[in-house]
């Protein structure tokens, strides 16, 4: 993991808020739901976004991919290879720099054959063969349309899109459930082959196994923001080797390890307290704990905490 | 008490691919047994055929020697994966809880559930908050045993592991049976008495594998 | 990117998005249609009554929609008859809708043989043309008040079925359906606590959409002379009468009573269009 690796997706103080009418009133309230997340996946590099599903990871991809519904404010930076992402920017690039892997077969086309999607502007019918292949879709598969295929061969053709080119950069929201194991696997090895030609993967997923088994780095998703950024070896190492109090809890509880829960529930949006969210569940929980908590740099990681160490 | 499954067979259509093929086995009160087998096995059409949400093509499941019951109560109750889809979002949390029994605070308590959550709405809250709900619904005094079809797979790890510990502090004080289904063998291992590798137990030609899973989703969509 | 930042709570009583705005639409329309009803109702007949040393007069102060061949002041009869178009349209497409609700939650919540049949009727109800079908049941049924409202009733339900039903199958399938079944709870228990308050406000849009139609539809026929009497006050007489007059130059008879029935028909438009916005989770919050 060389020093000069270049960032390829560079997000900071990203928040977003739905500007939501409260129930039977006629006032807009903002409900915060992504708070101050910082995020960055250099060149060659897999990152996974771990934590429980509907917590508000596919905001994140929402965000970058500038897709979220009308009534969503956003705020703070996202950047491509320095420069800033914009609505039509993204536009430009997805497709043929951006690739996005999207969790449900809506974001196909319904009027238009599989194949011809796939191959989309850039693409040729050899590539896609040869794609569809590898993920066993046989040629039957070409002429259906997106409501003809099963939950499994829908996920394998959202894949197949996105590996087409070489990105530079790969957004995957949750790419695995709905596959068997084989097809899980050659999915993942599939990332792992592009990232080693260059590739920046950013894979969000509720599955620890699947980003122990191929991710670079774990970012930790709690309540709407990344508390930890760390290497996988520390968290396959353990506690010992986490920075943020979440990510050892988080550890923790996992039945491969000790299995054991702490108490509490995640704070949810619109209800999230100043400070660090964590707070009313940590152990090392004191006044510090009140004020805006920012990432910092530790033991090449990066933390949202002012205790760790 | 017993709940089993003999020589069951099914399929979605009539001339398909058996998804399940004569698949026989049994669950004890008292007993926690996983199924353990990769998507695509036909996990969770079982788990509908033992709750008596469909009926095999072939076979029977017996709860002592007797049919399960097509009207009223179901002694076999099942949680789903998705806890979001299980309860009516135009209901309040107090109205899903007390449809079919009254839980008491002890076992609210035991579940974690807080009052302040019983004026909420299932939107208001989070999958794992919901989950529990859920579960405590089906937890009457009337209820046997237990079908979990991954249930937790879709929460944090945390809640994961608070589920699953007090499921297991239930089961065993109540003597309830429970079939955990589940793809993570790690946690099978942790809260199960017996594992049953439903790969080696289905006896569906393995070339037809894939079209099992297809037909699996298929019916899945459906159901969504 | 749009850089605001977040969180302001507006301190503002009355802050004009398109909630608010949405909803003074419905209101001004709601009022509007009751306050014509109601007018139309309780006016005394003398307004409109025969005389004839007025015949003709062109739109004025006295007579802002002029007077007809027999001089009855045209504003108050039209109002009188737009009431009870109202009042005919409104009662049609209560009666018809809860043919609709019924017919769909009956063949959703059943199935088989009930659905066919339900499906057969839909499909033979719209397979003739409307119009043919509406003439056909009033004059059947000896015209006038009763034959006019039967026929908009018997013609105005397949739509709203086929929506319900739609909706009743959709919520049925759901996993909180099945799991209250499981739980013991029979047909009817479920069709009470899930399945109508999921259908309500579908059926509600459903049936205040079916309004306008079933308005314009008693006027038509009305019009061709096989709905409301003559001597009734109903836009279909009065366009139907304007006719012979038409060509001489009486442009009045015609234009304004036209112009109510059209307001009327726009305005039930969008009373259910924006309550439809309001309704639906994916525009709600715009």
């Amino acid at each position: 993991m060389s020093e000069e690796k270049k960032t390829v997706l560079n997000v900071e103080d990203l928040t977003v808020a739905f500007n939501m009418y409260q129930k039977g009133a006629f006032k807009k309230t903002d409900l915060e739901v992504i708070h101050k997340l910082s995020i960055d996946v250099k060149e060659g590099e897999i990152v996974a976004v771990v934590g429980s599903s509907g917590s508000g990871k596919s905001l994140l991809a929402h965000s970058i991919l500038h897709i979220l519904p009308k009534n969503a404010k956003v705020g703070g930076k996202i950047e491509y290879c320095g420069k800033e992402l914009d609505d039509k920017y993204v536009k430009e690039l997805l497709g043929r720099d951006i690739a996005f892997i999207p969790q449900s077969v809506d974001y196909l086309d319904p009027l238009m054959h599989v194949d011809k999607q796939v191959i989309g502007v850039y693409g040729n019918k050899e590539r896609q063969r040869e794609v569809f292949d590898r993920y066993h879709l046989d040629e039957r598969v070409d002429t259906l349309y997106p409501f003809q295929l099963s939950g499994g061969m829908a996920r394998r053709v959202l894949i197949s899109s996105a590996v087409m080119e070489e990105p530079k950069l790969i957004i995957a929201d949750e790419p695995t459930p709905g596959l068997n194991v084989e097809m899980a696997m050659e999915t993942l090895n599939n990332f792992r082959e592009l990232a080693d030609k260059g590739t920046a993967v950013l894979m969000i997923t509720h599955d620890i196994d699947l980003a122990f088994e191929v991710a670079d780095r774990i970012a930790v998703f709690y309540a709407g923001t990344v508390v930890e950024i760390a290497s996988t070896l520390d968290f396959i190492m353990g506690r010992g080797f986490l920075r943020h109090p979440y990510s050892a809890a988080f550890v923790d509880a996992l039945p491969q390890k000790k299995f054991k829960p702490i108490e509490g529930t995640q704070p949810y949006a619109g209800n999230l307290p100043s400070g660090c969210l964590f707070a009313d569940r940590c152990p090392y929980r004191d006044d510090e704990c009140a004020g805006e908590i920012p990432m910092r740099d530790l033991r090449g990681g990066k933390v949202r905490c002012v205790h760790a160490t | 008490m017993q709940l089993k499954a003999e020589n069951i067979s099914f399929r979605y259509t009539d001339d398909g691919p058996f998804v399940l093929k004569d698949i026989t086995l049994e669950v004890n009160s008292g007993e926690r047994v996983g199924i353990v087998a990769p998507s695509g096995y036909g996990k969770s059409t079982l788990a509908k055929i033992l709750s008596g949400y469909r009926l095999p093509e072939e076979g029977k499941v017996l709860l002592d020697g007797k049919p399960l019951p097509m009207t009223g109560y179901c002694p076999v109750q099942m949680v789903y994966q998705h806890p979001e889809q299980a309860v009516n979002p135009r209901h309040r949390m107090d109205k899903i809880l007390n449809e079919a029994w009254q839980p008491d605070d002890e076992l609210l308590r035991k579940m974690g559930i807080e009052k302040s959550w019983l004026t909420r709405w299932p939107s208001e809250l989070s999958g794992g908050e919901l989950q529990r709900f859920c579960i405590a619904r089906v937890l009457g005094p009337e209820t046997k045993f237990l079908i979990c079809d991954e249930i937790t797979t879709m929460l944090d790890v945390i809640t994961q592991a608070q589920i699953w510990h007090l499921l297991m502090e239930i089961s065993e004080e109540r003597n309830l049976g429970m079939m955990i289904i589940t793809h993570n063998m790690s946690l099978a291992k942790r809260v199960c008495t017996r594992i049953v590798d439903l790969t080696k137990l289905n006896n569906v030609h393995s070339h037809t594998h894939t079209h099992i899973h297809d037909h699996e989703h298929g019916d899945e969509d459906h159901v969504h | 990117m749009s850089t605001h930042t977040h969180t302001h709570t507006d301190k503002k009583r009355f802050e004009f998005n398109r909630k608010t705005f949405v909803t003074m639409m419905v209101i001004f329309a709601v009022v509007y249609l009751v306050g014509v009803g109601i007018w139309g109702l309780f006016m005394d007949p003398e307004s409109y009554a025969v005389n004839y040393d007025a015949k003709f007069v062109s739109p004025n102060f006295d007579h802002p929609f002029g007077t007809d061949f027999m001089g009855r002041d045209m504003f108050s009869r039209c109002i009188k008859a737009l009431s009870n178009s109202l009042i005919i349209g409104v009662l049609a497409s209560l009666f018809s809708s809860f043919i609709a609700l019924f017919m769909g939650v009956a063949s959703a919540v059943f199935g088989g043989w009930v659905d066919k049949f339900v499906n057969w009727c839909v499909d033979l109800c719209q397979g003739l043309p409307h119009l043919v079908l509406l003439i056909l049941i009033s004059f059947m049924l000896g015209k006038g008040v009763n034959g006019v409202t039967l026929a908009v009733i018997f013609t105005h339900w397949p739509s709203l079925t086929r929506i319900v039903r739609a909706e009743v199958m959709q919520v049925r399938s759901s996993q909180y359906v099945q799991a209250a079944y499981k739980m013991g709870k029979t047909k009817w228990q479920v069709a009470a606590t899930h399945i109508l308050p999921h259908v309500i406000p579908s059926y509600v849009i459903g049936l205040i959409l079916l309004f306008p139609h079933a308005i314009m539809h008693e006027a038509s026929v009305t019009f061709l002379g096989f709905g409301l009497p003559k001597e009734m006050p109903a836009i279909g007489v009065i366009l139907s009468e304007s006719m012979d007059y038409l060509a001489t130059g009486k442009w009045w008879l015609a234009v304004f009573p036209g112009l109510m029935l059209l307001v009327a028909v726009v305005l039930f438009d969008v009373i259910g269009d924006n309550l439809k916005k309001l309704w639906n989770p994916q525009s709600g919050n715009e």
